[in-house]
């Protein structure tokens, strides 16, 4: 679908000589690159090598304005714009699907969608009051929303609740209400498969082809290498604000574009196994039930060691996030769990939190970071409130001191094992890119030590390079601390790598719990249950090896 | 390739003890009242056709007035007192009216058409200010009350009434003795009951007579519809759209300042409405309190009435009327009874007026609480 042969096209979008500088520190440096009608572009690079930026730059958002604007051009087929917002963006053809959602809880799917391009009907009032009092056409807007909705492919409930919805509905519907804007000619995804499931992630892929050869031209950002190699045109690799490389995904392979991303050769996981002890039982779990929307478990029973790592996988909506949540008291559940051999009250969050447990849940935007404090505070804040970690105690407790010093050597710290990206650790959680954000958010967990982690999702959003320091991470502090760790992820590679034990969840149940050492196809054959039907191609199952 | 994706319905439903808990603990503050009524109805001893004619009778006075306070709920304004301001514009195109001696209905036309464009400009006011104070709405049109209050009596006090000079009001019977200045109290004989009595209504069942004022119910009914018909508007949308959030809606281009705005003066103007009517009902107006207490009762009764800050519907309202009233006509009289002292009833009216927006609050401060506090345990967990 690409114009590129066709010399004399003029390109839809140029990006010529960018630059930007947040209070000193450069983040972009001389980007350059076109982009043609119906091509889509792969944007890669490690987590704050500055692709949310440019994006930012490109849709005009208030965020470059304030601090200080961008170097260079942007050309829009051909004629140079400067957009001060984000509508002049819209107006230009640029639609964006954020790195953050942005649906309001109380809107269904539809009213999302549509949200301020609702379909509306002529009353007389309007002659007197104006447009704004047409009345809604629920039934148009209904039928517009599911024509978005098909063209995605994807099945979301239009009646759905915002906040009721998975994670993966949520994306979806994002993406659906850029596809109802018929003026869209220029699409920007943030790492749009980031929140999604593989199998999930491979429909909105086949779905985002489908709108390039309607013409729509794309930017796509992603840390799953395979898909941008699999949909992309053109692959532009960023490391540390430059373009280090624009190549094809023909011409390329994970491996070359890896190792350009973090600059020196990234090497695959040996997944080294290590001879797990019988020792007793930490955590058991009888006939547990979890009522998460889009996740519900029905009738799970399972044991951890004391001191496993206890991987948890399994396709999308098959119920597997719901078990930590549900053990969490985060939604309604039944069932026994026994902690250390005392039953646990389930549905009472504070309980939970008490038997020292601790929770890293799936969905860890916009809750997960107090944005506005420094990276440090994030990383004691929990273990503050819980357990009176840095707290200097003066008078026999009377006073309370926070310990600053603690505080500061323990981010230091987790800044270095992470490679959290940042000026220093008083910089504000806002000001760091998702990748990183991330990883503040995992390092509070550890800080806290619990006796029992629960983690879901741990690398979403973290690119290649950095993946195995999370997952490195997770195993030091399971073997300094002796935490028994329950990882929950849709990326069967990572649990292999990481876990001494793996279950696997379908249509709500346990299908099967094996070491993690079995071959791959093993757990394949688990992740489809009864239903050989589903199979899908071998490859999927696996995933990115790194 | 079929998507591998299913997606059943929960199998397991809430059992019918955790429903009844839920809708106790979210209906909690009108339980409270029906229980209060429930002791304090016996005690005082008044017969039911007296208790359900009182309740008719307030139920029209008051309704409109609470029904302005819906709009600017929905677009995440909270419970604003912008609607003292309305108030007072409908006393201003009352004592126009009283001085012009224009009567019954046509006087009520036109009272609602001097007090809507000064409502407008006092709304247009107060949602300029409040776009400046966002998150803290309520305390923020409290002050703006005083404020404009205090304006509203220079006018209505120095400027109205002095021949030549100022706004011409020449009925001897407005004028204070000095020669300007509007008295304390106005007899509203000119539009006494007019729209009550409109449709005139009574019937008689046996040992107690109950006359309805059919056309002030008729009003009342039609606002509620307009309110029906208004949230399935394009701008009733965008103002739920913004009371979810507001960052979320402006980036979606919805005008939101300008929305709030608009919210606030279609409260206004309708307040000013709900309190032409009120004062129709009372007969006399007190210039210079009548419109005081009218925030307070109306929040007062919509809180009663199981609304929260951020949510309130129609049949809070009427719930919320009947209640608050209820122990308005009951608990004095229940207090003289009990403890044999007028005075203690009279207490526990103001009381409860106050005392309940307090515990309301709090209640919806803990509901919030419980919500954040949530949100907190996947961050405390992390
Ligand atoms: N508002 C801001 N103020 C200061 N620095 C910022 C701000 N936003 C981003 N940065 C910095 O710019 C750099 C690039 O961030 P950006 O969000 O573009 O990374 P990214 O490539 O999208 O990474 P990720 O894959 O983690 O999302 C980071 O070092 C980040 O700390
Ligand atoms: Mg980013």
């Amino acid at each position: 679908m690409s114009n590129r042969l066709d010399s004399a096209a003029t390109p839809l979008l140029t990006v010529d000589a960018v630059g930007k500088e947040f209070f000193g520190n450069r983040v972009l440096e001389e980007v350059n690159f076109s982009l043609y009608a119906g091509e889509i572009l792969g944007l890669v690079g490690e987590n704050g090598a500055g692709k949310s930026t440019l994006m930012n730059i490109l849709f005009g958002m208030p965020v470059i304005s304030q601090t200080g604007g961008y170097d260079g051009r942007i050309l829009i087929e051909g004629e140079e714009v400067r957009f001060s917002s984000p509508f002049d963006a819209i107006d230009a053809g640029i639609g964006m699907v954020h790195q953050e959602f942005s649906l309001l809880p109380g809107f269904t799917a539809t009213e999302n969608i549509l949200l301020n391009r609702e379909s509306t009907k002529y009353n007389p009032l309007v002659e007197v009051f104006g447009d704004r009092i047409k009345t809604l056409d629920r039934r148009d807007m209904r039928r517009r929303a599911d024509e978005a909705i098909s063209i995605l492919g994807f099945s979301i409930d239009p009646e759905a609740l915002g906040a009721e919805m998975p994670v993966g509905h949520k994306q979806f519907t994002e993406i659906a209400r850029e596809i109802d804007r018929k003026s869209t000619k220029l699409l920007v995804l943030d790492e749009p498969t980031a929140v999604l499931a593989e199998s999930e992630a491979e429909i909105l892929i086949k779905s985002l082809r489908g709108l390039a050869e309607r013409g729509i031209s794309m930017i796509f950002i992603s840390h799953r290498l395979q898909e941008v190699i699999d949909l992309c045109d053109e692959i532009i690799i960023l490391r540390d604000g430059r373009v280090v490389k624009e190549t094809k995904p023909a011409e390329t392979s994970i491996f070359q574009v890896a190792s350009l991303m973090v600059g020196r050769n990234v090497e695959a996981v040996s997944t080294e196994r290590r001879l797990m002890e019988e020792t007793e039982t930490i955590l058991d779990v009888q006939n547990l039930w979890v009522d998460m929307p889009g996740e519900t478990v029905r009738d799970v029973t399972f044991s951890v060691r004391k001191g496993e790592i206890f991987g948890v996988g399994g396709l999308a909506g098959q119920g597997k996030l719901g078990i930590a949540n549900g053990i969490m008291g985060l939604f309604p559940a039944g069932g026994n769990v026994t902690v250390k051999g005392e039953p646990l009250r389930l549905n009472d969050p504070a309980l939970s939190l008490s038997r020292d447990m601790a929770f890293v849940a799936e969905d860890r935007r916009g809750v997960g970071l107090l944005l506005d404090e420094p990276i440090d505070w994030n990383i004691a804040f929990t273990a503050m409130q819980v357990q009176d970690k840095f707290v200097r105690k003066i008078l026999g407790g009377l006073i309370k001191w926070r310990d600053d010093a603690a505080m500061r050597e323990v981010a230091l710290d987790y800044i270095n094992r992470l490679e959290i990206r940042c000026t220093g650790h008083r910089q504000r959680a806002v000001e760091l890119s998702g990748g990183n954000q991330q990883k503040v958010c995992l390092a509070k967990a550890f800080v806290v030590g619990p006796e029992i982690l629960f983690v879901s999702e741990p690398t979403r959003g973290i690119d290649i390079g950095a993946k195995r320091l999370v997952l490195d991470t997770i195993r030091q502090v399971n073997e300094d601390t002796g935490a028994t760790v329950i990882v929950t992820s849709s990326e069967l590679e990572e649990l292999r790598s990481v876990c001494d034990r793996i279950a696997i969840v379908d249509s709500g149940r346990i299908s099967g719990v094996r070491d993690a050492s079995r071959p791959a196809e093993e757990f394949g054959v688990l992740m489809l249950g009864e239903s050989p039907s589903l199979v899908p191609a071998a490859a999927t199952i696996g995933g990115e090896t790194f | 390739m079929t998507p591998p994706v299913k997606n059943d319905s929960a199998v397991h439903k809430f059992t019918g003890t955790e429903n009844v808990k839920h809708f106790l603990i979210s209906n909690s503050v009108p339980i409270i009242f029906i229980a209060l009524s429930a002791i304090a109805i016996p005690i005082s001893g008044f017969s039911a056709g007296y208790l359900i004619q009182e309740m008719l009778t307030r139920l029209a006075r008051n309704s409109f007035l609470v029904l302005s306070l819906l709009i600017p709920i929905m677009a995440g304004m909270g419970l604003n007192f912008g609607m003292v301001l309305g108030a007072m514009a409908g006393q201003i195109g009352l004592i126009f009216v009283t001085d012009w001696a224009v009567v019954g209905i046509p006087g009520m036309v036109l009272a609602a058409l001097i007090s809507m464009p000064i409502a407008a400009f006092l709304g247009f006011i107060c949602g300029s200010v409040l776009n400046k104070a966002k998150g803290r709405e309520m305390v923020t049109s409290y002050i703006l009350g005083f404020f404009i209050n205090g304006i509203y009596q220079f006018v209505v006090l120095y400027t109205m009434g002095i021949r030549g000079l100022h706004i011409p009001i020449t009925n001897p019977q407005l004028v204070l003795s000095r020669g300007f200045g509007i008295r304390n109290a106005i007899n509203l004989t000119g539009i006494r009951r007019a729209l009550d009595n409109a449709l005139p209504l009574t019937h008689n069942f046996g040992h107690f007579t109950i006359s309805i004022p059919l056309g002030t119910y008729v009003t009342i009914a039609a606002f509620c519809f307009f309110i029906v018909w208004f949230r399935r508007t394009k701008l009733g949308q965008d103002m739920r759209a913004i009371g979810q959030d507001m960052a979320v809606a402006g980036s979606a281009g919805i005008a939101v300042e300008r929305t709030r705005v608009i919210a606030i003066v279609i409260s206004t103007v309708l307040a000013a409405f709900g309190q032409i009517i009120f004062l129709q009902n009372i007969g006399t107006m007190n210039t210079y309190n009548s419109h005081e207490q009218t925030g307070m009762f109306s929040i007062a009764a919509l809180l009663i009435g199981g609304a929260t800050v951020s949510r309130a519907s129609i049949t809070n309202v009427f719930v919320g009327v009947t209640l608050f009233h209820m122990m308005f006509v009951v608990s004095p009289t229940a207090g003289k009874e009990l403890i044999g002292q007028a005075q203690l009833g009279e207490y526990f009216r103001v009381f409860v007026s106050y005392g309940i927006i307090a515990v309301a609050l709090v209640l919806h401060a803990w509901k919030r609480l419980q919500e954040r506090e949530r949100a907190r345990r996947g961050l405390r967990g992390e």
